[in-house]
């Protein structure tokens, strides 16, 4: 079972429901703006406290609250790529990529990700002067050089154009397949989560 | 008018290292103040907001008062300190320090609080999720990206550590050579008939550092804005 998530959890103002049950490598999560999405992913990294039920993911109990199970975020290795990115301001580019970085991540160094990722030449700059597409290939190579256990994807393609958009789905596509890693991905791209995921949900 | 005197550099050499003093030591208290005001919430929190703010709003004579009253030989904090650590601040230079220090507090406070309220709380849950303790987050990400608000504060501390008077006075009164700071050398000096040009003297230098200060930290500021690429 990859993913194995059945909370009751605080979205705003209302209490939600979420179970998610599924062996697929990519679990895609999709439903209307405000269904409360962005805060499963916050429940799952560990960022969102306000939760009952339990969280299994590739088998490993992040929380239950009957055993009584709370692991901090930073216990979790939960490779998050933020909707808003959430690059450090005051890094490079290399830096932020080595903020995490540990030994077991698939890369051997940072300078190793920047060339799988395609943005060897942006090592230096500050997020400040990076564009869209470009920084969230630094904000996915950051995920995963912290050697995450699953990664959870918050609208990986909005505010792309279509080119940059195929690029990104193509590196999902490669780390689903070559990685491996349980993938959590919430999108309102209907083609791409048709082409991307083994299993879909709807929150509404 | 001619230069400073011997006596009038001496003067100007506490100044600083009272000064100095009360900032190096206020700096990591105003800060920790400025965290717990910025980030935590907890009961008796509006308590000490208003008591950190107290020396900003009370008469500086009342501050030094009360200071003589816990600081001095048979109040409370001075008599432990005595005993324990044989730290006196009743007509010394450090206990200039210490109502410098105290009244600077509030603005530091002030400073660095506004800056660790812009620290963007997101950038520190993405720091967790990258495997980052929260005290490790924090030297990385919070401490970082508020330095601006720093060293704003350590300037403006420094300001008005620099001009300090009431309080001053009032705790550890103005004895040449050991608590008599610029601003109390300035008063006393206004007291002697045929001394204006010592005033006039005292007075610039006065002008000179807290332009000083105000230039440096501006710089400091803006250098570190362009380095780090992060604008308040």
């Amino acid at each position: 079972m990859s993913f194995d998530v059945a909370i009751r959890y605080a979205a705003g103002e209302r209490e939600r429901d979420a179970t998610i049950s599924s062996a697929a490598k990519l679990v895609a999560l999709t439903g209307p703006s405000g269904a409360g999405k962005t805060t499963l992913l916050n429940c799952v990294a560990g960022l969102h406290r306000r939760l009952s039920g339990h969280i299994r993911v590739g088998g490993e109990t992040l929380f239950d609250r009957e055993l009584g199970v709370d692991l901090p975020p930073e216990r979790r290795r939960a490779g998050y790529v933020f909707q808003d990115l959430r690059l450090f301001p005051h890094k490079t580019v290399a830096a932020n990529l080595a903020y995490g970085a540990r030994p077991e991540s698939p890369w051997k160094s940072p300078a190793e990700a920047l060339d799988f990722l395609g943005i060897g030449h942006l090592a230096r700059r500050y997020p400040a002067r990076l564009s869209g597409g470009e920084a969230k290939r630094v904000a996915i190579g950051r995920a995963l050089l912290s050697a995450p256990r699953f990664l959870l994807l918050d609208e990986p393609l909005t505010s792309l154009d279509p080119a940059r958009a195929e690029e990104i789905v193509r590196l999902i596509e490669r780390i689903r397949d070559e990685l491996g890693l349980p993938i959590l991905l919430v999108s309102h791209a209907a083609a791409e989560v048709e082409r991307l995921a083994g299993a879909t949900f709807v929150l509404d | 008018m001619t230069w400073p005197t011997v006596d009038e550099w001496g003067i100007v050499v506490l100044s600083l290292k009272v000064s100095i003093v009360a900032v190096l030591v206020t700096l990591p208290v105003a800060y920790g103040l400025a965290w717990l005001l910025a980030r935590r919430r907890f009961p008796g929190r509006v308590l000490l907001d208003a008591a950190v703010h107290l020396p900003l709003v009370l008469p500086p004579v009342v501050t030094g008062w009360v200071l003589l009253l816990i600081f001095g030989r048979t109040g409370p904090a001075g008599h432990w300190l005595e005993q324990t650590v044989g730290l006196v601040f009743v007509f010394r230079w450090t206990g200039a320090a210490l109502a410098a220090a105290v009244m600077a507090l509030p603005l530091m406070v002030r400073a660095m609080r506004l800056s660790i309220e812009a620290v963007d709380r997101r950038l520190v849950e993405a720091a967790r999720t990258l495997g980052a303790t929260p005290w490790r987050a924090f030297l990385t990400i919070t401490l970082p990206l508020s330095l601006p608000g720093v060293l704003a504060g350590a300037m403006l501390g420094f300001a008005r550590s620099l001009g300090e008077f009431g309080a001053t006075i009032t705790f550890v009164s103005n004895i040449p050579g050991e608590t008599q700071t610029l601003p109390l050398a300035i008063y006393t000096a206004l007291q002697v008939p045929g001394a204006e040009s010592s005033v006039t003297r005292l007075a610039l230098i006065s002008v000179a550092l807290s332009v000083a200060a105000l230039v440096l930290s501006e710089w400091l500021v803006r250098r570190s804005h362009g380095r780090r690429a992060h604008v308040l």
